[in-house]
């Protein structure tokens, strides 16, 4: 799960990292209150949770209360990236000399964590990850000792920085694993971690994201997870429910299977069919009848879904199941739209004869499928 | 032969007496997969398919001496199941649970570094060495014996491979699935370097998806140490979209990073044959000859 820039200052704020003083509006005119308290000039920020938000126009200047009223009222009309801005940032503008990248992730290759720290921080980041990944500093964590004081000085050191500032950038980056520690995040980032004028170190943006798996640990997240829900499409917020991985695509062959691999593999194979996928759903391992009738009802309830391929091997995942959920399903719902079924392994014989005689003709292999899902859907285009 | 497990292994499984853990016990054993021992904290005394269970893997390891541990219990718990494993030095332990926390799984592979023990998972479909032993949740029947390693992010995407490469003759002789978090044990190099030095492994196949590096890293081993047998790659996800999960925790592509795109063309510049389909990694196979 996400953070919005407010919540992970908020985290921040607690392990005393420092951040801007500011005041989070949802209205117009909440803005000329709100800043009271708060020296101008301003900079007024949208919340959202898509990347590139200052190139997207998401961050605007305010040399008084009036004009941060009228920013908030811009940003609060605008989309980001598809996002609707629901909440704006308001704080202190801060004169700064120099824009530092400070971010603690997980490296695959070596089983830990891993502190990036820059001093070429800013937008242009992932561009000079690119182009000179030499820019960016990487310290790995021992998993045994985290990071001690003596690791963050080594890391703050490698920036430049001597005497007190040295020993404050210290500070903010063993605060900032501890901060990823104790909220299980798998992302903590501050870019740009500001140097000031006046030689201080402020997080003048903030991103946190919590590993979606610890959130048992969390109660506090997972109450804001549980609230994250009603933002959520409909049919998002069903395969949640329900324990099954959906994410929307912008194509028009609805797609059902078991296992995340395979899923990938058929959306792959309606692309290379020269089709295109609606969606991904993965069932995971042995679905229930009621998942897999959840699973046809989501997809099914997109309205750019011309044709649907169900393609199952079944291991964990009962071939008989599914089929008596795709022809119960097919009743109830009274599905208008071509249907075509991939179905071998565990009880496949069983799950054969069910669709048969229901109709419907299951295929042996998942190429033959995709490519008769693709004649499908593009025979009805046409018509709609 | 095969890699890691084999007829010799002997074997543990912890959460038996869960319904995954009970019901895959039976499916190991009737594979003939040597299962001599069960854990489940506070079931000691109990018998599950006819294998005794005991309260701690200590007492498991003293009376049955296992070489391996395959673990079914809930993600809360998994992190000291696999500890405890790894204290008492059981020297395999695969972890099918998933959804485990990344700083759990951290922790885990560590304590494994420290005590040589090799972990394969979380989030795996488990291992297997046709004809001789299973330690896992694959669906036994599309695997056969024969000389391809396999090894795998993913679960049914195995089972389809595999089912085709056996329908065209080209039997396994391990095969491997890593797991689909973002930290695991077993990685595709470690695996590679094991199928190298194993005498009935005459080529591998390498099943990778979207998120990480560790595929272009995995094509930068092979060029670079000259690996003396053919690889054939199929990578999954060519077409997700940036940003997304796709079913796995690991399957993400994030800030540029982990297109398949990407690990395509890593694989094809160090000389691996990557296939178009899945179907295709047994025709791929076809050019080295029959094995």
């Amino acid at each position: 799960m996400k953070f919005f820039e407010y919540e992970a200052k908020q985290v921040y704020a607690r392990f005393d990292i420092p951040i801007p003083h500011g005041v989070l509006v949802a209205n117009k005119e909440q803005v000329k209150d709100a800043v009271a308290k708060l020296k101008q000039p301003y900079v007024v920020k949208a919340q959202v949770l898509s990347g590139g938000r200052g190139k997207a126009g998401g961050i605007l200047f305010a040399d008084d209360a009036d004009e941060a009223a009228e920013a908030t009222a811009k940003l609060l009309e605008m989309k980001i990236s598809g996002s609707p801005v629901h909440q704006v940032l308001v704080e202190e503008k801060l004169e700064y000399v120099k824009e530092l990248f400070l971010s603690i992730t997980v490296d695959r290759l070596n089983r830990t964590y891993v502190v990036l720290t820059s001093e070429a921080g800013g937008v242009e980041i992932e561009e000079t990850a690119k182009t000179t990944p030499q820019a960016i500093i990487k310290t790995l964590v021992d998993p045994q000792l985290g990071i001690r004081d003596f690791h963050a000085m080594a890391a703050a050191q490698k920036l430049g920085y001597k005497g007190s500032q040295l020993a404050e950038l210290t500070k903010i980056i063993a605060k900032l694993y501890q901060a990823l520690i104790d909220s299980d995040a798998e992302l903590v980032e501050i870019n740009p971690l500001a140097e000031t004028s006046d030689g201080r170190f402020v997080a003048l943006d903030a991103r946190l994201t919590i590993d979606d798996n610890a959130l048992f640990r969390h109660p506090d997240y997972q109450t804001k997870a549980e609230e994250r829900k009603g933002e959520l499409l409909p049919q998002e917020r069903l395969a949640l429910q329900k324990g099954l991985a959906y994410v929307k695509l912008d194509g028009n062959i609805g797609v059902i299977g078991n296992g995340a691999g395979l899923v990938m593999a058929t959306l792959d194979l309606i692309n290379h069919f020269g089709g295109r996928p609606a969606n991904f759903l993965d069932l995971g391992g042995g679905a229930t009848l009621e998942q897999i009738d959840a699973a046809i009802e989501i997809v099914n309830s997109n309205a750019n879904v011309k044709a649907l391929l169900i393609n199952i091997l079944g291991g964990l995942t009962h071939c008989d199941v599914v089929a008596k959920a795709i022809v119960e399903t097919a009743k109830a719902v009274g599905t208008s739209k071509p249907l075509v079924v991939r179905l071998v392994g565990t009880n496949e014989k069983e799950g054969k004869k069910i669709l048969w005689e229901a109709g419907i003709e299951a295929l042996d292999s998942m190429e033959q499928a995709a490519r008769q899902a693709v004649k499908v859907a593009g025979e009805r285009t046409p018509w709609g | 032969m095969g890699i890691i497990i084999n007829k010799a292994t002997k074997a543990i499984v912890q959460g038996i007496t869960g319904t995954q853990g009970s019901y895959h016990t039976k499916l190991m054993l009737e594979y003939g997969t040597n299962i001599t021992a069960g854990v489940t904290p506070g079931k000691g005394g109990a018998v599950v398919a006819g294998v005794p269970v005991y309260d701690t893997v200590q007492e498991a390891v003293e009376i049955h001496a296992p070489d391996a541990s395959i673990i079914f219990v809930p993600a809360p718990f998994a992190k000291d199941a696999a500890l405890e494993a790894i204290e008492n030095r059981v020297r395999t332990v695969v972890v099918v649970t998933e959804h485990l926390p990344i700083k759990d799984s951290i922790k885990i592979m560590a304590y494994a570094k420290q005590n040589n023990v090799t972990v394969i998972g979380p989030n795996t479909p488990g291992i297997i060495t046709p004809g001789e032993c299973k330690l896992g949740i694959m669906p036994s029947n599309v695997f056969s014996k024969g000389s391809v390693g396999v090894v795998s992010r993913s679960g049914t995407l195995t089972y389809e491979i595999a089912s085709v490469l056996s329908q065209q003759g080209f039997g396994q002789s391990t095969c491997v699935g890593v797991g689909g978090d973002m930290v695991t044990g077993l990685n595709f190099i470690e695996a590679l370097e094991l199928f190298r030095c194993d005498l009935q492994t005459k080529a591998v196949v390498l099943i990778g998806e979207i998120g990480g590096n560790l595929e272009e890293l995995t094509a930068q081993y092979i060029a670079e140490s000259g690996y003396s047998k053919p690889v054939v790659a199929y990578v999954a996800g060519r077409f997700a979209p940036a940003e997304k999960r796709m079913g796995h925790a690991g399957a993400i592509v994030m800030g540029g990073q982990g297109s398949a795109q990407s690990k395509i063309e890593a694989f094809k510049r160090a000389g691996v044959l990557v296939a178009e389909k899945p179907s295709d990694v047994a025709k791929l196979l076809g050019k080295f000859g029959v094995f």
